[in-house]
């Protein structure tokens, strides 16, 4: 066992359910390409880069949790879906589980595909559709952003834990004698707490972007409020 | 890319380079939330090996590249551990920012439409390219019969 390990290991999930999620990963990861491509522009493509640096160095930074002998990490699906979009963002995340799976051997590479799908995928996708939503009934204020980031960030990492409960039902090695539920409740409650130090580092990572340099988060781009009418404009531009 | 750009990029690598570099030591080093629910129902010694009783991590293998001079974010042979562990977290600072802003750099659009001068932040394809349900759908099937 490695005490370091932050991601699924080799041997947790059996390796037909891996490979089914690899290649579900990997057609998922392609249509991001895809659909990135209309968002990746000469300026985009630099950041999303940082993005992904970014997140590397803060998911080394475990921080404890309530629960004693606990640590939690930022994922990173919802910082990254704020800041370059879902599609990049989801990519960039998984820029980063490649980097650890293949250099800093963090998360086995044959387990690659279930920890995309889990953190990369699902997290981006729950974090996207609750910024779409937010950002649209919220005010355009930096407390509407800092509400938006942190709820965002919160959900899609619980999210996330549940993705591997998902994955420990169908290829799980060790049998739990039907006690899936209680790995569910423990994934979920101790999640519940990582996602709240999620919650923040994303609120505080983007809010310091929106009041440097506004025009570089991309939500605030891409998501109009229903009434345009109400908008005002994130902290001082620095235009 | 224009000069306020660079300025962002820099200043924004620079605070990963200091969180993975120095930062990176002062981390908890307790098992993470995924680690400790995998390990409930077992008990486990002070180097975290698994003891006895019954959890989802008992079967849990080594990793393929363990012995990677990077593995476990050290630098393999550097006994000390301040430096290992932050010139190992520059290193992945470093190589990340270069594979995905590498990898984005080239699957980057092209053309007149992507082209934004005068850097004012006005995106002209700034537009919502939220994963609409059935169009998200649609690009899935998609890819995965291409798959």
């Amino acid at each position: 066992m490695e005490i370091l390990a932050m991601h699924i290991s080799n041997g947790i999930i059996n390796g037909p359910v891996a490979a089914v999620f690899a290649a579900f990963a990997l057609a998922v990861l392609t249509l991001c390409v895809l659909r990135g491509r209309r968002d990746l522009d000469d300026r985009l493509a630099p950041m999303a880069g940082l993005v992904a640096a970014f997140i590397f160095a803060v998911q080394m930074l475990n921080f404890p949790i309530l629960t004693a002998g606990v640590s939690g990490h930022l994922l990173g699906g919802a910082l990254a879906a704020l800041l370059v979009g879902p599609w990049v963002g989801a990519l960039c995340v998984a820029v980063v589980l490649v980097v650890q799976a293949l250099v800093f051997g963090d998360g086995g590479v044959a387990m690659l595909g279930l920890n995309v799908t889990n953190m990369a995928i699902l997290g981006t996708a729950a974090a996207y559709l609750l910024i779409a939503l937010l950002l649209r009934v919220l005010p355009r204020t930096p407390a509407g952003l800092a509400v938006t980031a942190f709820v965002s960030a919160l959900v899609s990492v619980v999210v996330a834990s549940q993705g591997f409960v998902l994955q420990y039902w169908l290829g799980g090695t060790t049998d739990l004698g039907n006690n899936l539920t209680g790995l569910a409740g423990t994934m979920a409650g101790v999640h519940l707490l990582i996602g709240i130090g999620e919650g923040l580092i994303t609120a505080t990572t983007v809010l310091t972007v929106a009041k440097v340099r506004p025009d570089l988060v991309y939500a605030l781009r891409a998501l109009e409020p229903v009434a345009p009418a109400t908008r005002v404009p994130v902290a001082g531009s620095a235009r | 890319m224009t000069k306020r750009n660079w300025g962002f990029l820099l200043g924004g690598l620079l605070v990963a380079l200091l969180l993975a570099g120095v930062v990176s030591n002062y981390a908890s080093s307790h098992p993470d939330g995924l680690d400790s629910s995998l390990l409930t129902g077992c008990t486990v010694n002070a180097d975290g090996e698994i003891t006895g009783g019954s959890c989802p991590a008992q079967r849990a293998e080594d990793h393929e590249l363990a012995d990677s001079p990077l593995a476990d974010y050290g630098i393999r042979g550097m006994d000390n551990r301040f430096l290992s562990t932050g010139l190992s977290g520059v290193l992945g600072v470093l190589l990340t920012f270069a594979l995905g802003g590498g990898l984005f750099w080239l699957a980057r659009r092209r053309g007149p439409a992507g082209t934004d001068p005068a850097g004012t932040g006005t995106d002209p394809a700034g537009r919502d390219t939220g994963p609409a349900g059935h169009d998200a759908g649609q690009g899935a099937a998609r890819a995965g019969s291409a798959g």
